[in-house]
């Protein structure tokens, strides 16, 4: 047993953990409790993940139940979608967002219309796994954050976690969830901090986005990693008076806008935080939202600090790619002072 | 130089286009009960595919996929199976889906463009039609998977043509079949034509069976318009999955005696003559001569079959065309388990602005 899983079991069910760790923990207690969940990509098993996320599971679970597949990724999302059909809980890992494309065809025309175009006869409840996001200094083609591709689909959830607890929650509720649900884990955040989280499984809603910290002058909403650079740049303006509420928005799809407007209401400016490029982002769909929904209650034009419409920077300029604590006060600036 | 590996690929056929055999039969084809029962299928999916052609012809129901001259395929394949392998078919297999018991009603349902025709009461567990050309095999081996997992009996019977053996979803399913060592039969429907590409075009390989050598598993090649090597060669090939014996490829070998569908006019494309020279090697009738001489097939019967199976697509019709249109809620119903609060403000507005009865829809 890796030395992380064994001190998680030593320390009796409540354990500081980073979210990789956190990953691992979900994983394992929905093998342990549903005999109907396995986990399956490539390098899971024996090397537990490139990440360490699935460490472990093989030697606890077996190789039947932690499998590593051949390196195909659109067959492993496409035999994931076959298992669910038959009566299983396949949670697929892809090993970054950048391999994940050869997915899509099995995804969006399987997937994500299983249930509707068979009435129920058939579903898919699968997760697919990925590591997303930049910020590791890591090869071309690691730091994506297609998110959007996924968003845009009827019939999946995109689902986005922004800490170790919210990984850990949102992991159960998406392995129980009887749908397919898309799940990007940020890479940038897997060791960054730990935190304190009970091993109970207890999962967290789904569909609904989690209020951070509540404040009066402007709503700063972001998901996954950037709620780092968000959190901070909330710190820096509440040391001139500005009171910013946060809200991580956890599941893109589908979204659950009326916590949003709900804190506009409160607020009246808006700043929309993502790390994937800006045209057609989900950033556009919330704001969009806020224009039809919320319309009357803002005093600013909605403000959206996203990556630039560009590739993904190799590691050099990836940091000046993400939106900075910098950017994001900037943006609020605007929307405070807009007359 | 060493050898370091070595293939064959074996060709199976029993009864000819004369409708000789060519060899003694399978146990099950002494039986001339079990026989005409295959007949029976493959006449009326063939009256089925006349009816439904001009159907579309009508526009009472949409593009259609005809199946003419390649019966034997699915139901060789399909009568091979028990009912709790679960079939998982292309888009051209409703020969194999009535079989299995979904009925024509469900299947004119589904080209009629509704979705309740995929959701048929028969087999429930088995797969809908696949559009997505190859797409299907990963689905078998993930089926498959589950069935070996849980130390069930059962196997995955996927059926594809084929165009479908030159994707990408294909070789990666296959190869994954034969890695985790899967209770999988796939039938390739070799047709010899993907719309407009000729079997010549789509790949180099002597045979498509072979491509199954590379996954490491069986692959054979059978005469797919003689409905009783399709059958025996599935049986034996889910009995031995069903054994964890692993899977097998069969390349059936037929012709796509239609156009691809009803959108296709293959005489773009392909020479008149040819087509009418495949028609001497085609399914039905070396069979109906083989009962001929074997199991007293006569006029009288096969006029009595002839006119059964026409009552009972005419019916289908009949039923299908009383089928009132889905409201609007379908499209919403089954997108979700349970639909998300964010979804609801659109059903609402699909439902304001739906046609009300008596007023043009679709």
């Amino acid at each position: 047993m890796p030395r992380a899983a064994l001190r998680l079991k030593l320390e009796n069910q409540v354990a500081e953990v980073n979210l990789v760790e956190a990953v691992n923990l979900a994983l394992a207690y929905e093998l342990e409790h549903d005999q109907d969940v396995i986990v399956l990509g490539e390098d899971i098993g024996v090397n537990g993940g490139v990440f360490r996320a699935t460490a472990g599971l093989q030697a606890r679970f077996g190789s039947d139940r932690v499998v590593d597949t051949p390196l195909a990724e659109a067959a492993i999302a496409g035999v994931a979608i076959g298992m669910a059909a038959a009566g299983l809980k396949p949670v697929a890992e892809i090993q970054f967002t950048g391999f994940i494309y050869p997915t899509l065809d099995q995804i969006i025309n399987h997937a994500s219309r299983m249930r509707h175009r068979t009435r129920g006869r058939l579903s898919c409840p699968m997760v697919l796994r990925a590591p997303s996001g930049a910020g590791i200094h890591a090869p071309e083609h690691h730091s994506e954050s297609p998110e959007t591709l996924f968003a845009h689909v009827p019939g999946l959830r995109m689902v986005i976690p922004s800490s170790p607890a919210r990984a850990y929650g949102l992991l159960l509720a998406a392995i129980r969830d009887p749908d397919p649900v898309i799940f990007f884990e940020p890479t940038r955040l897997y060791r960054l901090f730990k935190q304190q989280v009970e091993d109970n499984g207890e999962a967290l809603p789904l569909d609904a986005c989690f209020v951070l910290r509540e404040g009066r002058d402007l709503t700063l909403v972001s998901w996954g990693a950037m709620l780092q650079e968000t959190l901070a740049a909330a710190d820096a303006l509440a040391a001139t008076g500005v009171s910013a509420e946060i809200i991580d928005v956890a599941t893109l799809k589908p979204l659950d806008l009326a916590v949003i407007l709900e804190s506009v209401a409160k607020t009246g400016r808006c700043v929309i935080v993502h790390e994937a490029p800006r045209t057609v982002g989900c950033g556009a769909e919330i704001a969009a939202g806020l224009a039809e929904h919320g319309l009357t209650s803002l005093l600013a034009p909605v403000q959206r600090v996203t990556g630039y419409d560009v590739v993904v920077p190799l590691p050099r300029l990836e940091n000046q790619y993400m939106p900075s604590v910098d950017r994001i006060i900037d943006a609020a600036r605007k929307a405070l002072e807009y007359a | 130089m060493t050898t370091v590996a070595t293939f064959e690929i074996s060709y199976t056929q029993f009864v000819d286009a004369q409708g000789e055999p060519t060899q003694p039969l399978p146990p099950f084809a002494t039986d001339p009960a079990a026989l005409i029962a295959l007949y029976r299928a493959m006449v009326a999916a063939r009256a089925f595919d006349a009816k439904a052609i001009a159907l579309q012809r009508t526009g009472k129901i949409g593009t259609f996929a005809s199946a003419l001259g390649q019966e034997a395929v699915g139901v060789g394949a399909a009568s091979a199976m028990r009912p709790d392998d679960v079939l998982v078919p292309s888009y051209r297999d409703h020969p194999a889906q009535f079989v299995r018991g979904v009925t024509m009603v469900e299947s004119l349902l589904y080209w009629g463009g509704d979705e309740r025709g995929s959701g048929f009461a028969g087999p429930r567990h088995d797969f809908a039609n696949c559009v997505p050309i190859a797409t299907q095999v990963c689905h078998a081996v993930g089926a498959a998977y589950a069935f070996k997992l849980r130390h069930e009996p059962r196997a995955a019977l996927c059926l594809l043509g084929d165009g479908g053996t030159s994707r990408g979803d294909f070789y990666e399913g296959l190869n994954m079949a034969g890695v985790w060592n899967v209770p999988m039969v796939l039938i390739v429907n070799n047709n010899q034509w993907a719309i407009s590409v000729p079997r010549s075009l789509q790949s180099a390989a002597k045979t498509l069976a072979q491509k199954a050598i590379a996954a490491g598993i069986e692959g054979r090649q059978i005469d797919g318009n003689d409905v009783i090597a399709v059958r025996h060669a599935t049986e034996e090939a889910l009995a031995k999955a069903r054994a964890g014996g692993g899977p097998t490829l069969i390349e059936a070998l037929t012709y796509r005696l239609g156009d691809h569908t009803t959108a296709d006019d293959a005489t773009r494309y392909r020479d008149v003559e040819t087509v009418r020279q495949q028609w001497q090697f085609e399914p039905i009738v070396r069979l109906r001569n083989y009962l001929a001489r074997s199991g007293g097939w006569d006029k009288d019967k096969e006029e009595a079959l002839q006119r059964e199976c026409a009552e009972q697509v005419s019916r289908a019709v009949d039923d299908y065309l009383a089928v009132p249109l889905p409201g609007p809620d379908a499209m919403f119903d089954y997108l979700y388990a349970t639909l998300p609060v964010a979804l609801e403000e659109q059903r609402n507005a699909a439902r304001r602005f739906a046609p009300q009865a008596g007023e043009p829809s679709g």
